[in-house]
């Protein structure tokens, strides 16, 4: 009896031991299929990563770029607005430096003009300003003699007398003394025009009375053209030489006769 | 601020005042005058000059004379001399410079030509 209960108490937990075997053996199934399905996961999770990192950083990239393009077009736009602007500066410097050249001239012009009553000091004035401030090699300065009707040559530096005989016969000489008009040679004129022909014809008046005229025949070698100061300049010359002159010839026609003072509080 | 002492020789009042009144925009600029190449030399030995502005076509002394003198004088050889020529006179340009003028200014004068070699000259 003892001997079967034994029997069966082993066979039983044989066989409890059998069961429980099984079910680890289910489990380390369980074990290894779970192990493999996240092994699996894991390779899946990776190769999302990597192909979704670049895309990332790709896009990040694209951005920093469109930032940096717009960064960069902002910057070109201020560099030509800069630019611009320093040219409007550089253009208005040149203006400014053109207009005080003028002004000079004229200054000086006018100054050096009414500085003496001597004619002989004024002609050479005129032919200093000529020189020096036009540019002008060659010209001569024709007076009116009022009796004879016929233009003296008061001053000629064209290296030619005859050119003193010319007169009135110029067209624009005869302009001149008619209408009181300046005639000055444009850039192509000046090309075509010889040695012994004007260049430039400014009559001098008084009160619109043409007592003479300056006449331009040559000019320095490195003068191709007259230019805007040298209109302003002939201008000027123009009325204010004429005025210079018959004030120093009325001064000296009158020496000892006029007293400054009385004559001018008499007509104040 | 240190003072700047020009010497201009000009025979011409006409191209001396222009020469002096464009020199005149530069600060602190002391300017001294002379009518020819014998005044300019007596100014030079009075005092110490950082330019000297000479016109060449002068009377008593010209301009060629005064660069001369000037680059063989040690007292004042160092002194930059901008000479002043006439058209296109290439010929006493030349010789101004082989005489040792470190500039030159053609007639007609501009203003703006002179304030630029005379600021080039006194490195300003």
């Amino acid at each position: 009896m003892t001997d079967n209960k034994d029997s069966a108490g082993i066979h039983s937990r044989a066989e409890e031991f059998l069961q429980v075997f099984k079910k680890g053996t289910e489990f380390t199934q369980d074990l290894l299929k779970e192990n493999e399905r996240l092994r699996f996961r894991v390779l899946e999770v990776e190769q999302q990563y990597r192909s979704e990192t670049p895309n990332v950083e790709l896009q990040l990239l694209k951005e920093s770029l469109q930032r940096a393009e717009t960064e960069k077009q902002e910057i070109l736009d201020k560099i030509r607005s800069v630019e611009q602007e320093n040219l409007d500066f550089s253009n208005r410097y040149a203006e400014i430096e053109a207009e005080n050249n003028l002004l000079a001239n004229l200054y000086i012009t006018t100054y050096q003009l009414h500085s003496t009553f001597e004619v002989s000091e004024i002609l050479r004035i005129i032919e200093e300003i000529l020189l020096n401030l036009v540019g002008a090699e060659q010209f001569t300065l024709l007076l009116c003699d009022e009796n004879e009707q016929l233009f003296q040559p008061i001053i000629n530096e064209t290296g030619e007398p005859q050119i003193a005989s010319v007169q009135n016969s110029d067209v624009h000489i005869a302009t001149a003394l008619n209408e009181g008009q300046n005639w000055i040679a444009g850039v192509d004129e000046l090309k075509t025009l010889g040695d012994t022909e004007v260049k430039a014809v400014i009559p001098l008046t008084v009160d619109d009375d043409v007592i003479g005229v300056l006449a331009v025949y040559r000019l320095l070698a490195q003068k191709s053209e007259f230019t805007e100061i040298d209109e302003e300049i002939f201008n000027l010359l123009g009325n204010h030489a004429a005025m210079a002159i018959c004030t120093a010839v009325l001064r000296r026609e009158n020496v000892g006769r006029i007293n400054l003072r009385q004559g001018f509080l008499g007509q104040v | 601020m240190s003072e700047y002492k020009v010497l201009v020789v000009e025979d011409s009042p006409t191209m001396r005042q222009l020469i002096v009144f464009a020199l005149k925009r530069i600060r602190n600029l002391h300017i001294e005058e002379a009518g020819d190449g014998v005044g300019g030399l007596k100014k030079l030995s009075a005092q110490k000059f950082d330019l000297v502005v000479t016109d060449i076509n002068m009377p008593i002394m010209d301009g060629l004379k005064l660069v001369s003198l000037i680059r063989n004088d040690p007292q004042y050889r160092e002194v930059p001399v901008v000479v002043i020529t006439t058209e296109g006179a290439t010929e006493d340009r030349d010789r101004a410079l082989a005489l040792g003028a470190n500039e030159y200014i053609t007639k007609p004068i501009q203003t703006a030509r002179i304030l630029e070699v005379a600021r080039k000259m006194l490195g300003i």
